[in-house]
């Protein structure tokens, strides 16, 4: 039994997303800039209502959040810096939603803004953390597709999984694209094509790895009394569950934070896996996905392989898996990348996907993971929405 | 298996020389105690001195009871190597143009999963053995090798990257008069040099041990007096393009301290041979060295330093001639962080009194020439940038670590 405190009448609104370009001129400020203004239209809001700011971005450097609050003339009395990558938009989330929930803020606007300038992902792979630094990028440099290589030889020597496995969920994320009109990759993927494609620092290839680029999501957590007031279509929050460095002692990683957290999460939220109408998953490397199936629950530790053998994985499958096409096919727009699959499932149990909708969707999982500062990725954290009928 | 290398052809004089690359030489203060260990071919990382956990990457508290105390200390490097990758893509211009590039996860016995370059012979499941060595850039860096020798296994590219093998490489020593001189031709040739250029001041003139020296394999005799800027300079408009390796054998020793020596005839004599040698040699090939650092199977790859190790700290019964020494590692210093910029290593071997006339009345342990020479060899081939040789040089090392000032009184009386 969960002795946390329910968040109660907290909901999601306004999700927005700017969007990507591969490469592009403008600052993360400027993207960070596109996605508030957006929230606060949407919202019917004008910016001097916004009293709380969250802020996740890798390129908005030398500012953090407080330089933003100047940049963007606002004066929030809650603000919050989220440098948590891929677990980014959870984090702040569920941040932003104890703010709204204890009144010390009524509308926080959370932002994940990136800019992607031709070599500037190689400039922030050398400096991304001290151990990096010290034990990571002089080996090779090839980034997190190496760090990933490794956990994904692991697992696959440990628990069967095969490059096919890994493909069926590409596959399936492209298809789930073709109709999002965010999506960089726009072009089908056929299981051939992902086999064939270059190997990039084996077993991964071409189609495994994200493509870097620009681009800003955002979303508003406010009291839902608040936004139905405004005409708001809200996504309910059941619950989160949020995980540092778990499991510090796996020589070499094979699950995430969420296998210590996972239990809380369901009894939190009153649901059960069965009751989850589609689930995105962070997929930085899809063998990431298969770690998530697993440790959220969807099957046992090491049954990955099978689950994705037996299920059809595009948003009318039976496991609808990330709806938008997720980074793979979107792109990773930097720290938006942890945002991405959050305000997708914001649209989809909200009833305004805008691509492939997951049919009667209205109970939805969102999972972020991300910080790989030596050998694996550290942070961790889901999140539980719900639509208008839970 | 490792494929053998094959001897370089000529170069082709109209090819562009490859510009030496670096990899990212930046580290946390706290990190280059791994360099430290690197340098003289330790396995060392931190371990806890209040739980024993045995940490890495290296940190500033025990990930297990948050203690300060990490010291850095020998530790069994045998381990597993549980995950590989090839890596063929790299944002990095060193590594792209290397690529492919091996790496993996290897779990050490004595606790920490380490990520290190992987020697060719060595497979994924496998034992493994790992070492700390020194990168092009300067820093330390680990490499995986399997648990046991393998045929040829010194010839592995990755592995050659951060050695300075001998083996097809071009080597001057640039005092063939001396027993030492005379020993390392002798050694590095049995090495696998591909060419022993041996430096005599005025070689008309003859000396002992030039018959023997004359019929090591591949000795080339060349005019070479280090006293001399012109003679020095000569030497290197000729061969400075084929020198791979630079082997400074010049000595001078004299007994007797600052007051005793009564004049400054033999003092210039000796800085003249010592530290203005050293300085005419590194202003003469140091820059060709430096262009080549990355120009293939026998790209330029050391200037050794021997240097008697009252360098670093005075022996008063020979107190002149241990300024001298002290003089010329601080010039070694300044050297490698100029040639490091070319990838070329400075090594410095530091001995104690040799087995030669000029120690005639030290009492013994002394050092053989061949020891000295055996020594150096191994340094190159391994891939150390310092040496200690001899029981009183590593005396020295070790007490040297402990109380510097106590050593000084030690010495002095």
């Amino acid at each position: 039994m969960s002795t946390r405190q329910p968040y109660d009448g907290i909901v999601i609104a306004a999700p927005v997303t700017i969007p990507y370009r591969r490469y592009s001129t403008n600052t993360a400020h400027w993207w960070v800039g596109r996605a508030v203004s957006e929230v606060v239209q949407r919202a019917g809001l004008r910016s001097t209502d916004v009293d709380g700011l969250s802020l996740s971005s890798f390129t908005v450097g030398p500012d953090t959040a407080i330089g933003l609050t100047q940049h963007l003339g606002l004066s929030p009395r809650w603000l919050d810096h989220v440098p948590l990558g891929g677990a980014s938009g959870v984090v702040a989330l569920r941040r932003a939603a104890r703010a709204v929930q204890c009144g010390d803020a009524e509308f926080v606007v959370c932002v994940a803004g990136d800019t992607n300038q031709v070599d500037s992902f190689r400039r922030m792979l050398s400096t991304f953390s001290r151990f990096a630094q010290d034990a990571v990028y002089p080996y090779g440099s090839g980034g997190p597709n190496a760090s990933f290589a490794l956990i994904a030889r692991n697992y696959m020597k440990r628990y069967g999984a095969t490059r096919e496995d890994f493909g069926k969920i590409c596959v399936a994320q492209r298809a789930n694209a073709l109709s999002f009109p965010h999506a960089l990759m726009k072009k089908p993927l056929t299981l051939d094509e992902y086999m064939s494609a270059r190997a990039i620092s084996d077993p991964i290839h071409l189609f495994d790895c994200v493509m870097p680029c620009a681009g800003a999501e955002a979303f508003l957590v406010c009291r839902e009394d608040v936004a139905k007031g405004q005409g708001l279509p809200a996504a309910r929050l059941l619950a989160t569950i949020e995980r540092h460095n778990a499991f510090p002692d796996d020589p070499i990683q094979y699950r995430g934070g969420w296998a210590m957290d996972v239990p809380e999460l369901y009894a939190m939220g009153g649901v059960t896996t069965d009751d989850v109408d589609f689930v995105q998953t962070y997929d930085d490397y899809p063998v990431i996905c298969m770690m998530q199936m697993e440790d959220l629950g969807f099957c046992a530790k090491g049954e990955g392989p099978d689950f994705v053998r037996s299920h059809t994985l595009t948003a009318d499958g039976s496991f609808p898996h990330n709806t938008s096409g997720g980074q793979l096919s979107v792109g990773q727009a930097g720290a938006a990348g942890g945002f991405l699959g959050l305000v997708e499932a914001v649209r989809q149990v909200t009833g305004s996907a805008l691509g492939a909708a997951v049919p009667d969707a209205d109970i939805g999982l969102v999972s972020g993971f991300g910080m790989v500062t030596y050998d694996r990725g550290l942070a961790s954290g889901a999140a539980l929405l719900a639509g208008g009928r839970a | 298996m490792t494929k053998p290398l094959q001897r370089p052809k000529r170069k082709d004089p109209l090819k562009k020389t490859r510009i030496p690359l670096l990899p990212q030489g930046t580290r946390s203060r706290t990190a280059l105690g791994l360099t430290s260990a690197a340098a003289e071919g330790r396995f060392q990382l931190q371990v806890c001195s209040d739980c024993g956990t045995v940490v890495y990457p290296p940190r500033d508290a025990c990930p297990r009871c948050l203690s300060a105390r990490l010291p850095f200390k020998d530790v069994a490097n045998g381990g597993t190597l549980l995950a590989e990758t090839t890596i063929r893509t790299s944002t990095d211009v060193y590594f792209r143009e290397r690529m492919p590039w091996r790496i993996g996860t290897v779990q050490l016995d004595a606790g920490p999963s380490i990520v290190a370059h992987l020697h060719g012979d060595l497979r994924e499941g496998e034992r493994a053995r790992l070492q700390l060595k020194i990168d092009k850039s300067g820093q330390a860096i680990a490499m995986a090798l399997p648990a046991e020798d393998t045929p040829n296994m010194a010839d592995d590219p990755q592995w050659r990257e951060l050695t300075c093998d001998p083996k097809f490489r071009r080597v001057l020593i640039t005092d063939g008069r001396t027993a030492v001189g005379q020993a390392l031709a002798e050694a590095v040739s049995e090495a696998g040099a591909s060419v022993v250029f041996v430096g005599v001041a005025d070689p008309w003139k003859p000396f002992p041990g030039e018959e023997r020296l004359r019929k090591i394999e591949r000795v080339e005799i060349v005019a070479l007096d280090l006293t001399d800027t012109i003679s020095v300079n000569e030497c290197a408009g000729e061969f400075a393009a084929r020198v791979d390796i630079l082997i400074n054998t010049a000595e001078y020793v004299r007994t007797g301290g600052i007051i005793d020596r009564k004049g400054l005839t033999v003092a210039r004599e000796e800085l003249e041979m010592r530290y203005f040698g050293l300085t005419r040699l590194a202003q003469a090939f140091g820059p060709v060295l430096r262009a080549r650092g990355a120009d293939g199977v026998n790209s330029a790859a050391a200037f050794v330093n021997l240097l008697s190790v009252y360098a670093l700290a005075n022996w008063p019964a020979y107190g002149a001639f241990s300024a001298t020494e002290a003089a010329c590692l601080s010039a070694a210093q300044s050297l490698r962080a100029e040639l490091r910029q070319g990838g070329v290593k400075v090594v410095n071997a530091f001995f104690g009194p040799l087995e030669t006339e000029w120690y005639q009345a030290v009492p013994p342990p002394k050092v053989a020439p061949s020891a000295l020479a055996r020594a150096v060899v191994r340094a190159l081939q391994q891939g150390l940038e310092d040496v200690f040789v001899g029981d009183i040089a590593e005396d020295i090392r070790a007490r040297l670590a402990v109380d510097p000032k106590a050593l000084e009184r030690e010495l002095g009386s």
